[in-house]
């Protein structure tokens, strides 16, 4: 159930075919499937590593890494509340007590209802904005404590469904290469030659 | 002419009659899309290098001295010139990965501009002989993410990406790739290490660069977004035009962000080399001075890897042979002011935990030696610390960079400078990351951690006067 729908492999394969090796695409992917189920299942792993032709164990390997997954349910809505100097100096510190008061969970905590998870999070490259803070890698600049009972109550009233889709979801516009636009991957030992404008000519 | 803009959030500031190479668009809202992008000069630099032999191409890059963006400030040009000439493919790889504490630069130029870096790729691809082209983008940036995603995806509508880029003979493919949240990942071998799909953690160097064996072990030249976003700039006006802006060593612009405790804290687009950070933090067409007109106690002046500036340092240029000797760098653009109301330890415990928990692990002094520096930082500023703590932290941090260790020169202390970069017993510049600005700030307040320490009386031990005895 948790392994990738038909929608997503086609995504998938879609994605693979730009890389010269397929296991470049196991970020990408991994990203896929947290899209389609909230966070990176086992199942899910299995299936990649079916898809870029490497072991699960590879794929949890890579996956482990990498901060933005997760392998077990986290709230709707990611709170990433950034703690790095710029914020710091700013009052982050106290915008974060304030949010776990507001949540009533500590940071890395989730609410009881699921909705909401509180993190704490590094630079968010924003600094001249501090203190920020990101929801599900939207960004809102200069957040004061009344900025963020507002935020919540908007995203518990679904008002700002629109903006902020659930967590899981990254970027929703996706690179489209048409087919007769595309040049196409090829595994590095079949391309051993100059490319074609490399003559000593101008192209155009 | 004068005009002061003001953006949403406050972002890129400009005023004055300044020179804007990259962020000549940030006034428009749709800077963003290929319409606006065509109608202020879009692919005009494109057109021009294609009319051009790459070699040539290539050339006028590199008289141009178009220094990195990223941190290391090597120039593009050169770089290029690494790659061995009888290999390929060749690839491009876009460092998008901006993470480094206080950069925020990258991330504007992806969402406002994407068509411009875009442009750059291709300008770069072209003159270096690159057969594909991967724009890696760091994981949170959902905004940067999709901004790029469309304009790749009108470019390649519009024929400017792909087969026959504008009806020549020159194709290229460019790929978005995305992140996952991982700061080693803006370490070039690092990112290379990620693209290929496996555990972001950087690869040992010397002997191997990524110039010579870099992804899927062919040469591949790794360059910062903003270093590409010059590009079209640099091929509609000409080389002459862009040394003519700055310094000899430092031409062209370049994009800081300045945050903490200014009255404006922005990104702005300033004149590489001659531009001072007494300008940038207390000129009125800039940050306007420190908020509610406190004194100045230091500053970070390029990312959170930096050795702190305190005033004394103020009337350095962006400059990178007088910031270097100086005790710190330029690095990625990245200034984060401190004033006087600013608990110096406790300041410093957020860089400290920040490259404590980004250490990727491979290198044990980085690994555990960041941890340590944190703990011990951590009981410090809770007020539990010892005073061997303080020495503690200094030889926990000898044991990543050994040797005479650079700090900001401060003559008033007695203190020479020591030029940068030191020496490292890790990979990478994680390492000495998290003990560089701590050792700056120790050195520089010193008195402000001792005054956490917790005294403890000394009791005197003296010697027993009856010795046990046992039995008779």
């Amino acid at each position: 159930m948790s392994r990738l729908n038909e929608a997503n492999i086609k995504t998938a394969l879609e994605i693979i075919a730009r890389y010269p090796r397929p296991k470049s695409a196991l970020i990408p992917l991994l990203h896929l499937a947290q899209e389609q189920n909230g966070y990176v299942t086992r199942e899910a792993m299995v299936h990649l590593g079916e898809l870029v032709g490497v072991t699960s164990a590879e794929v949890y390997g890579t996956a482990t890494f990498y901060e933005m997954f997760r392998f077990e349910p986290v709230g709707k809505y990611l709170v990433n509340i950034c703690g790095t100097m710029s914020c710091a100096l700013m009052g982050a510190g106290d915008l974060m007590h304030h949010a776990e008061h507001k949540l009533g969970v500590k940071a890395g905590g989730t609410t009881a209802d699921g909705m909401f998870t509180l993190a704490h999070a590094e630079c968010q490259a924003a600094c001249t904005e501090a203190p920020t803070l990101q929801v599900n890698y939207r960004f809102r600049y200069k957040v004061t404590n009344g900025d963020f009972d507002t935020l919540i109550d908007d995203l518990k009233s679904g008002k700002l469904a629109d903006e902020i889709p659930a967590h899981g979801v990254v970027a929703r516009i996706r690179q489209r290469i048409p087919a007769d636009r595309g040049v196409g991957a090829v595994a590095p030992e079949l391309a051993t030659e100059n490319p074609a404008w490399m003559d000593g000519k101008a192209a155009l | 002419m004068t005009t002061a803009i003001k953006y949403p959030h406050a972002v890129g500031f400009v005023a004055g009659d300044r020179p804007k190479i990259v962020t000549s668009r940030f006034e428009h809202a749709d800077s963003f899309t290929l319409e606006r992008f065509l109608a202020t000069g879009g692919y005009v630099g494109l057109r021009k290098a294609l009319g051009r032999a790459a070699t040539d191409v290539h050339e006028e890059v590199k008289s141009a001295t178009v220094l990195g963006r990223g941190g290391a400030g090597f120039p593009a040009g050169t770089k290029w010139g690494l790659t061995p000439q009888q290999v390929f493919p060749k690839y491009l790889v876009v460092n998008g990965d901006e993470s480094e504490p206080g950069t925020y630069k990258d991330r504007l130029l992806m969402e406002r501009d994407p068509h411009q870096l875009i442009e750059g790729c291709l300008i770069a691809c072209y003159a270096a002989g690159l057969s594909q082209c991967f724009l890696y983008i760091r994981g949170e940036m959902a905004l940067a993410q999709e901004r790029v995603a469309a304009a790749l995806n009108e470019a390649y509508a519009a024929g400017y990406v792909g087969k026959n880029i504008l009806g020549s003979k020159f194709s290229v493919d460019i790929v978005l790739h995305w992140g996952a949240g991982a700061y080693v990942v803006g370490e070039e071998t690092a990112l290379i290490e990620s693209l290929e799909g496996n555990r972001g953690m950087p690869r040992l160097k010397p002997p191997f660069f990524p110039a010579a064996n870099g992804l899927y072990g062919q040469p591949t030249i790794v360059n910062n977004v903003e270093t590409l976003a010059n590009l079209p700039w640099l091929m509609v006006n000409g080389s002459e035009a862009y040394t003519a802006i700055g310094t000899k060593t430092s031409p062209g612009t370049r994009m800081v962000a300045v945050s903490g405790h200014v009255k404006n804290p922005g990104v702005f687009e300033i004149i590489n080399g001659t531009t001072t950070f007494r300008d940038l933090l207390y000129g009125a067409e800039f940050c306007g001075g420190i908020r509610n007109d406190n004194e100045l106690k230091a500053f970070v002046p390029g990312g959170g890897s930096a050795p702190w500036f305190t005033a004394d340092q103020l009337d350095l240029p962006f400059e990178a042979s007088q910031v270097g000797p100086a005790g710190s760098m330029l690095g990625s653009g990245a200034i984060m002011v401190m004033d006087s109301t600013t608990d110096i330890p406790a300041a410093a415990l957020t860089l400290t935990h920040f490259y404590a928990h980004e250490s990727c692990g491979k290198c044990t002094p980085c690994r555990e030696g960041g941890t340590w520096l944190e703990r011990i930082l951590t009981r410090i500023v809770d007020g539990t610390g010892t005073e061997a703590d303080l020495q503690q932290i200094l030889e926990v941090g000898a044991m990543i960079c050994p040797g005479d260790f650079p700090h900001a020169s401060n003559e008033k202390l007695g203190l020479a400078a020591v030029p940068f970069p030191y020496k490292m017993t890790t990979i990478c510049f994680v390492g000495p990351s998290a003990f560089a600005p701590l050792h700056s700030a120790i050195t520089l307040f010193r008195s402000e951690f001792e005054a956490r320490l917790v005294k403890r009386i000394s009791i005197p031990v003296t010697a027993v006067s009856t010795p046990l005895t046992v039995g008779a």
